[in-house]
């Protein structure tokens, strides 16, 4: 099992790490493999069954990470409202007009015309990872299997999404308990 | 009272003469959603959720506002219905910039309700992130445009409760909005009497009162059929 951090707060991590005693059980039946909270790996391994995937698409780490766990992992599960819907970090595609995308916008807004006389756009290539220029939700990137609604899910939802899967079994996301976003 | 019978998802119902087909739905003991349907307000069929099949008839019609007819045989909830109701609700969260994280009515909010009923996990939809302003000129009340999913709610309880008649619907399509007066700032338009219906019956977080913080709106959309009931039946049941 794995879980990646994109364009997000790291909230629905921290509803992970609220799984509390259910961790124990859940590391007795699964190996985390990869996870900002739970692994030291820095490489997406291959044949990973499950991967919770917390953040929207913003930058081109975020777009390169997505589609490496999409090939090594069996099912991926959008995991929060901004894996879902882009959410807050979604909020830059509002600043983007004909001829000007919404990266452009908030790099010039925050680098240049806040700043005093020194201020300069970050370029740093393979070091700062560029923007996209629109928040893109998982799904608009690659296929997706299952969501997980939630800002941030909790931690109830979350066990009773993983829950089934360790045993093999497809979980039922619906009904207010599972689906509820926000 | 002459009463008409119908069968409602093959139950037989009676219901009295010109009552709707939504109200022949719950006579039946069923449902569908709603959302800009409330009792105590004359019906627009707005949203399009409580879409029905009627035997016979080639076209779809809006629950809340058809009249139930004798001997009709009706469906709410077959494998089409459903698929229109989820791609309903999708395109009003891609339609408008819903973002429940921060939202007054988060936790509150009938739009996130019927995101629910229908099952709706993510939209199929990319967001369309459209320019909508905020109205903050009124000094006790907001209407936020990004959250507002035109039902007319605000609209009909203002003119048919209240009587001030403050809110009206101005221009069409993407860039249809809720104005204030004579598409005024709100706090500049003398008719409102600042009474909160509006902000009572909204169902999503669009219109709310300046105090309310992220998910601290408590609406009470029930007032305006308390109301109703109290002016039409002389019967006052809060």
């Amino acid at each position: 099992m794995a879980t990646v951090w994109l364009a997000g707060c790291s909230g629905c991590h921290m509803s992970f790490l609220d799984l509390d005693e259910f961790l124990f059980e859940l590391a007795d039946l699964a190996e985390i493999v990869y996870s900002p909270v739970a692994s030291d790996t820095k490489i997406y391994p291959d044949q990973v069954d499950v991967c919770l995937v917390e953040g929207a698409v913003a930058n081109v780490d975020n777009l390169e990470l997505a589609l490496t766990l999409r090939q090594r992992t069996a099912l991926v599960i959008s995991f929060g409202d901004c894996a879902i819907s882009a959410n807050v970090p979604g909020l830059r595609n509002l600043f983007s007009a004909p001829g000007r995308d919404s990266a452009q916008t908030v790099l010039e807004r925050g680098y240049l015309e806040l700043a005093d006389a020194t201020g300069q756009l970050p370029h740093a290539p393979g070091i700062v990872p560029e923007l996209l220029p629109r928040v893109l939700p998982l799904h608009e990137v690659i296929p997706v299997d299952l969501y997980l609604p939630g800002c941030p899910p909790s931690a109830e939802r979350i066990r009773a999404a993983i829950e089934p899967l360790l045993h093999g079994e497809k979980p039922c996301l619906s009904g207010e308990a599972m689906l509820r976003f926000g | 009272m002459s009463v008409v019978t119908l069968q409602v998802d093959g139950r037989d119902v009676a219901v009295p003469a010109r009552a709707t087909l939504l109200q022949a739905i719950r006579a039946a003991g069923l449902s569908v959603p709603t959302l800009c349907h409330l009792d105590g307000l004359d019906p627009v069929g707005a949203c399009r959720l409580c879409l029905v099949e009627v035997e016979g008839s080639q076209r779809l019609l809006p629950a809340c506002a058809t009249e139930a007819i004798e001997g009709q045989r009706i469906r709410t909830d077959s494998s089409q219905l459903q698929n229109f109701r989820r791609m309903a609700v999708e395109l009003f969260f891609a339609e408008g910039n819903h973002v429940c994280a921060f939202c007054v009515a988060n936790g509150n909010c009938e739009l996130q309700d019927v995101a629910v009923a229908v099952g709706m996990d993510h939209s199929r939809f990319p967001y369309q992130y459209p320019q909508r302003s905020v109205d903050a000129s009124h000094p006790r009340f907001s209407l936020d445009h990004n959250r507002c999913i035109l039902c007319t709610r605000c609209v009909r309880v203002c003119d048919q409760i209240e009587g001030a008649h403050v809110w009206d619907v101005a221009e069409r399509g993407s860039h249809c909005r809720i104005v204030a007066g004579l598409d005024q700032p709100w706090g500049e338009v003398d008719a409102c009497t600042s009474c909160g219906k509006c902000i009572d019956v909204c169902p999503t977080g669009a219109l709310f009162t300046k105090e309310d913080a992220t998910a601290e709106k408590h609406p009470h959309p029930e007032r305006a059929g308390q109301l109703r009931r109290a002016r039409e039946q002389h019967q006052w049941t809060p």
